[in-house]
């Protein structure tokens, strides 16, 4: 056998970005970029007994937010009820009434320390915040019928959550002098501690039906 | 000087390609990191409805996915039908299929695990409570209403 020094051929690899343009094409299509996004909730856990099922609160502390079968939606809490017939009115576009996310910032906030509206209590939230009165036993309670369509209960909700975003939003300008998104998440706890989102969304009651 | 004369043919030489391969691998990559494959074909049709207070839902590990509207293939009918997995399913079947998910889960994240509901605009709401419904017996408190970012 002769050992002669075989000499290796330079490997051709003009043809490697071809392949990887191949693999790139195929990520390309098989794959979404988009990141799914939603109105996030938190459900009440399960009713253990048969009397766990209701909680009593105060009259001027609920505001009931119905959407009827007709995708119509009533808004009321002690201080008076308001009609909404379609989501542009809903959100004070047309029609001239208030908008729903005031008539909820108002009820949350009870400025004017009104009857109607829920109580206040003193509470401490660390500076900067201090000791504030806030209406800390409010609930939004979301009603619907069993015929309302999905989209107007989720406009509804996301009104709802407007108003308590906006609340917040408002919150983190007056007490740390900045937009909310721009806060620590430490002091975004304090805003949220302030205006918790108390959300209710009952159990199905057959309007029409009785 | 002599250094700088004109003289001489100018020949551009040829561009080198070999860094071609390395830049699209780093495209490749960049898109096998921040893409999911798509997991599971539609049976139902959902056009899900706008809204603009949308929050993201990060870590998709964390999130179940219920899909709810009518079904795709029209011969099936018109009316509302929710598909988990790759299958049409009743009501009744959340509560295994979310102990299903949980139970494919970490543990540390099974108290994480959020359900988003991606329903169709026109579902009726019976039908999205009493999937809520189940939801709860099946402690699955965390929900997402799935919706678009925009105003209708």
């Amino acid at each position: 056998m002769a050992k002669t020094k075989r000499k290796v051929p330079p490997l051709n690899g003009s043809s490697m970005a071809d392949i990887s343009f191949l693999l790139l094409i195929f990520f390309l299509l098989v794959s979404n970029m988009d990141v799914d996004s939603g109105l996030a909730r938190r459900l009440p856990p399960p009713p253990q007994t048969e009397d766990q099922t209701s909680v009593d609160v105060q009259r001027r502390n609920l505001f009931i937010v119905l959407v009827n079968a007709r995708n119509e939606t009533m808004a009321a809490n002690q201080h008076a009820t308001e009609w909404y017939a379609n989501e542009a009115e809903l959100r004070g576009e047309v029609g001239g009434k208030v908008a729903l996310k005031d008539r909820i910032k108002e009820f949350v906030l009870n400025t004017s320390n009104s009857a109607d509206l829920p109580e206040l209590e003193e509470q401490d939230f660390d500076a900067p915040i201090g000791v504030v009165p806030v209406t800390a036993s409010h609930v939004v309670s979301i009603q619907n019928d069993a015929t309302t369509s999905y989209k107007a209960y989720i406009a509804v909700q996301n009104e709802v959550v407007r108003a308590y975003n906006e609340l917040r939003e408002e919150g983190a300008k007056k007490y740390f002098n900045t937009s909310y998104g721009e806060l620590t998440e430490m002091q975004q706890k304090q805003i949220q501690d302030l205006y918790p989102q108390r959300i209710s969304e009952a159990e199905p009651k057959n309007y029409g039906g009785q | 000087m002599g250094k700088f004369n004109k003289s001489g043919k100018r020949e551009v030489p040829e561009m080198s390609t070999t860094s071609m391969p390395d830049i699209v691998f780093a495209i490749l990559f960049f898109f096998m990191v921040t893409t999911t494959m798509r997991s599971e074909t539609l049976l139902v049709k959902v056009t899900v409805p706008h809204a603009s207070e949308v929050q993201k839902l990060e870590k998709k590990s964390l999130v179940t996915y219920i899909n709810i509207g009518p079904p795709a293939d029209v011969k099936l009918g018109t009316g509302t039908q929710m598909q988990l997995n790759d299958r049409f399913a009743q009501v009744g079947e959340i509560q295994d299929y979310i102990a299903q998910e949980k139970a494919s889960m970490n543990e540390a994240d099974q108290p994480l695990m959020t359900v988003s509901i991606k329903a169709d605009e026109d579902t009726r709401m019976q039908y999205i409570t009493d999937v809520k419904q189940a939801l709860r017996q099946a402690y699955a408190l965390k929900i997402s209403y799935s919706a678009r970012k925009g105003e209708n």
